[in-house]
Formats: structure tokens, sequence, C-alpha cells
């Protein structure tokens, strides 16, 4: 596909044109099914539109159609790479709406999970940072430890990678204790000794920092202006956490930093991310030590279940469990927006509910829509090998993306 | 009402409505505080000028998102949602108006770049359009797609569905043909929530009109 746009005249007297190419929908970089069309200069870019909703499924139409549990399932199908922090922005967005109180010991499950998802997304976004820009081994050692979070999801919930695990009111299940010391010897004798075997191949490589130093730099006031989030703004030196300046569940008695970027290239961005997986493991050891015993879900029987236990004992709750599972729980009319910091920026529910069992409209803010749009005028100016580097520290996931 | 959820705490509200309200009374059809959230609802075409005065007076930097919403019972049936956040201050509002088919709602990329796909998003999905916005394409849905998919008289199924034919070495595109006919769960109670007569209770209200007959 080639498209006359501009002529220019070479010292020899022939004539070159711009033409367009295809990035995709089908490329190992694009992390998804992304189709960019690029406008070239030889090897220089001068456009790029980047094509998206090839993953469209509609799931906003689909949860109008179910009751707010059956809508959580679609959360994790959303970024696929991070489950449960998606879950995270919907449950706290419903009880929300429902003033529910949730046991603190639910709240420290949730947390620790959502960093473990961190951990486990990071893993997975930074090893294929690494292969997009052409070094192989780390992503196979990391990718290990991908798969370690992803045991622990399995082990908590039933699921690797599509959990539910939080529910409106708490959390689905308790964990057994064997869990919880599992991961604590994991954070103590496996994943950093792994982790930083490979981060010390790729952070002070020259190949790796050719490829991304002073690559797609975004000011501050530009990081501000497209409406960026997460490592994106961290990485332009703007200390914006969500955990922190609008903590939800226990992230206000946690102690962690927020590390920032100095350059505010894909460098830093990477760094950032890096970083980052040392908090993460550092809120996971305070959820470890301090979380508490007791209920995991509210004991509010219109919005949690009851136990099985209790439902071969009580009608009350064979009533309430039958209820639930048909009809749902009725949600107070209101609108409300409420975002979580996700692994990949700022990740909101905006639900407006009309006071039946189903949500009347729910609009997820994915994060990678603002960072995506901005792909042109960060890629402006850069080699063509440059759009893989500044896709990967974008972190884009189609399935958030599209939804 | 105490807070009892967990849900992301920002800087409190108060005093917020008041302080804001003040510099857009113009324009301000209401302003609401429900649910910890502060939303503002104006006039449609003042909607861009009320966000840069947030952005400007009131330090809203960020424009986090674009919402439409359908209700197809109202004369103006869209709303049209902006979250705001503030960095400095640490909170979030929300803007509103109101949008039918043939109103453009002024854009807002002047303001903001990244509202540029966020107002895509709105009339790819609704069909509100944008006065102003350079580069209203569809953005979600498919190339040649007809309609507007999240609006509340659009079927869940769609119209078209497409498949690699075999003879034909392409997709094809035709229309939807369901083996079985589209289940809508109701679970709704009918003792509570539903206005709708359930199936059999007609036969009830009817009864007396027969009678009459007789």
């Amino acid at each position: 596909m080639t498209m006359q746009r501009e002529e220019s005249l070479t010292t020899t007297g022939e004539v070159i044109s711009n033409y367009t190419i295809n990035f995709g929908p089908q490329h190992p970089a694009a992390h998804g099914v992304l189709r960019m069309v690029m406008e070239l200069d030889g090897e220089v870019i001068e456009r790029i539109d980047p094509h998206v909703g090839l993953l469209h499924r509609g799931t906003e139409k689909l949860i109008e159609h179910k009751t707010y549990l059956q809508a959580l399932p679609y959360f994790d199908r959303l970024d696929y790479c991070s489950p449960l922090a998606m879950e995270h922005s919907y449950v706290l967005a419903i009880e929300k709406l429902l003033n529910l109180e949730v046991p603190i010991r639910a709240q420290y499950l949730r947390v620790l999970f959502a960093e473990l998802t961190r951990i486990c997304n990071h893993m997975l976004n930074m090893g294929a940072h690494i292969l997009d820009v052409g070094a192989f081994t780390p992503n196979l050692w990391i990718m290990d430890l991908r798969e370690d979070c992803l045991n622990f999801f399995e082990r908590a919930s039933g699921a690797r990678m599509h959990s539910a695990y939080f529910r409106p009111g708490g959390v689905h299940q308790d964990v057994p204790e064997k869990l919880l010391v599992d991961i604590g010897d994991w954070l103590d004798n496996r994943f950093f000794q792994l982790f930083e075997d490979a981060m010390s191949l790729v952070m002070d490589n020259r190949i790796f920092k050719q490829r991304n130093v002073d690559i797609a730099v975004v000011s501050r006031d530009d990081a501000v202006a497209w409406g960026f989030s997460g490592p994106m703004i961290r990485a332009a030196g703007i200390p914006w956490d969500l955990r922190k300046s609008q903590p939800y569940d226990v992230y206000d008695r946690m102690e962690f930093d927020i590390p920032v970027g100095t350059n505010s290239d894909c460098y830093d961005r990477f760094m950032v991310r890096v970083k980052e997986v040392y908090e993460s493991a550092k809120i996971i050891r305070q959820c470890l030590r301090d979380m508490p015993q007791g209920p995991i879900a509210s004991t509010d029987g219109k919005v949690s279940p009851p136990k099985r236990g209790e439902m071969k004992q009580s009608m009350e709750s064979l009533i309430h469990h039958f209820k639930l599972y048909t009809e749902g729980f009725h949600v107070p009319a209101g609108e409300v927006y409420v975002a979580t910091e996700s692994p990949k920026g700022e990740f909101g529910v905006y639900l407006v509910s009309d006071g039946t069992n189903k949500p009347y409209r729910c609009k997820i803010r994915p994060t990678a829509f603002s960072h995506l749009q901005a792909m042109d005028f960060m890629s402006k100016g850069h080699m063509l090998p440059d759009a893989t580097a500044i896709l990967g520290a974008i972190d884009v996931v189609f399935g958030e993306c599209d939804r | 009402m105490a807070v009892l959820h967990s849900a992301p705490k920002f800087a409190p509200n108060d005093g917020v409505i008041d302080a804001i309200s003040e510099t857009i009374s113009v324009w301000l059809i209401e302003a609401i505080e429900a649910h910890g959230e502060v939303i503002f609802r104006v006039e449609r075409d003042a909607i861009a000028r009320v966000l840069q005065i947030l952005r400007e007076d009131h330090a809203y930097q960020q424009l986090m998102e674009i919402a439409g919403v359908d209700y197809p019972d109202r004369a103006e049936r869209f709303e049209v949602v902006y979250m705001l956040q503030s960095l400095t201050k640490n909170h979030r509002v929300m803007v509103k108006c109101s949008a039918s088919e043939d109103t453009p709602v002024p854009t807002v990329t002047t303001l903001w770049p990244n509202a540029g796909w966020l107002e895509r998003e709105v009339f790819d999905m609704y069909g509100v359009t944008f006065a102003g916005n350079a580069d209203l394409r569809r953005i979600l849905t498919d190339y040649g797609f007809e309609g507007h998919p999240f609006r509340k008289d659009f079927p869940m199924t769609g119209y078209t569905e497409l498949r690699y034919s075999e003879e034909e070495k392409r997709v094809v595109y035709e229309p939807v043909e369901l083996a079985q006919e589209m289940r809508t769960f109701d679970f709704l109670s009918p003792w509570e929530g539903t206005d709708y007569v359930l199936p059999g209770d007609e036969k009830a209200l009817a009864k007396p009109e027969g009678e009459a007959k007789k």
C-alpha cells in the first residue's frame, strides 16, 4: 500500500515520496491487535494513525444486560494481563453506590492480590518490552515469575487468569494460611534473585539504553494535558499515584514510595516499573505481616452470599442465596466514577444505577486510550523501530483498550 | 451519611459546589452532590466554556474520561459526562450536558488533546456529534459499520455478522441469524421493581369485563 504524500528532490535528482505502511493488526510487537497506519519519510516516522477497536466486544453493552454480580467476570477479560486490578475498580464502584462496609481482612486480601497482580503485569510488560527491543533471555526468566503469580491466583480463586476473586462486599473465599506463607517465601527466597538477575542483563545494557533513552520524551505539561496516568505520568516526574493520593481499601495503612522518572523517556518508564515492583513487594510484605483474622466478605446477607454450612441450617440464608444468584442485589440509583491505580494507570468505572439489579450504564475508562492517542506526537521524528519501544513502554493491552 | 465503603478517597467535597457554582452560575442548570460525587449539569452550548473555567480557575487539569449515556425517554436522550481530575487539589468532579442526535456538543479538543478519541468514542457508540472536532471518525466499531451500538434501542445481537466464506475466499457480512431466539433473562422480583404485567395476570384484569358481557 503506497500513497503519494509529498515529493522532494534529492541531490541526484530522483524524486522520493513519503509512503504509508500498516503496522499490524498482526504484528508481534503490536501487543495484540493494533493497526497503526504510519506515514514514513524513509525510516523516520512522520505521522501515526492508530486504528483501535479490532478487539471491541461491546463489554459495556453486555454488562447492561447482566446483574451486578454476573457482570464481574467481564472485567477479568478487559486487561487480561492484570485481571484483578480491573475487578478492583468495579467492586469499589458498586460498594460506593451501596455504601457498603468491607471487612478489614477482605481489604487486606484485595490489596495483597492487587499488588501481586501489579508484579504479574509488570513481569509481562517488561518482558515484552525487552523482547521488542531485541533481548530474548530476560523475558524467559521473568515469565517464570509471572507463572508463579498465576499459580498463587489459582490457589486463591481456582482460576489462573480470570479469577473473579474480588466480589462486591469482599472477596470470594478466604485463602489457606499456607498460601500466604508461600507468597512470603517466594518473595524472600525466589522472586528477587531471578528478577534482579534478569534486570541486571538489561538495565545497564548498552543496546537496551540505545533503544530506549531519549525516545518519546514527553514534557510534564504534555503528560498532564494528554490525560496520562500510572507509570507514564510518573516517568514524567509527577509523583501521582492513586494508591497514595486517593487511597482505597487499606492502601492508607501501607508504607511505600512512588518512584518517579526524570527524563520522561521510554527508559524511565521502564525503570519506574522496575522500581514499582520493589514497592509492590514491600506492600505485599506489609499485608502478610498485618493481615488480621476475620470475615472475608460483608456480613450483609443482601449483598454477599451466605456460607455453605449456614445454608444447611438457616432458612434465611437459603433464601438469601437463592435471591442473590437469581435476582441479584439492588443498587441505589445514582452515579459514581471510581478510579483505581491499575498497573497501567488510572482504570476507572463510571457506574450509573437506576435502582434495579442491573447497571444502567457502565462506562469503563481504559488506561490505554489516552496513552495510545499520544502515540502520534510521541513518535514524530523517531525511527520506525522506535515505535515498538514506545509501544512497549506505554504498556498497552487491547482487551482493555477496545473493551 | 457516614462513609462505610472503602472506595478511593479524594479531597472532601466541602464548599466545592459553592465555589464552582459561583463562577459558572450563568450556564449552570443543577449542581448535585450524591454518593460522594460532585456533578454539575450545565447548558450544552456552554460546555467548552465551563470546562475551560474549571481547568483554568479551579485547577482541574486533567480530562480523564468522556462518557455517553442514553435515556431514550427524555426529549434530549443523550447525556455526555466529562470526568475531570485535579492533580493539585486531589479532587474529581463530573460535568454533564444533554444532547440529541441533531444537536452537536461543542468540542473540547481545543482544551485537552486527548478529548479527540474520547469524543470519537461517544460519537461512535451513541451518534452524538461534536461541533469543531475535525476528526470525528468511528473508532471502536468495524470499518463501514452502520448504527450506534450502545443506544438502548440497538439490539445486543447487532444486525450483521461476518464469517470467512470458503467459496468467495473472503470475509462476508450477512444479516444475523440466531440458532435460537435471543434470551433476555429478567430476574427482577415481581413484588418489587417491575412495572409491567406478568404473563397471565392480564386475565385477572380482564375478568370483570368478561362478566359484564354475560
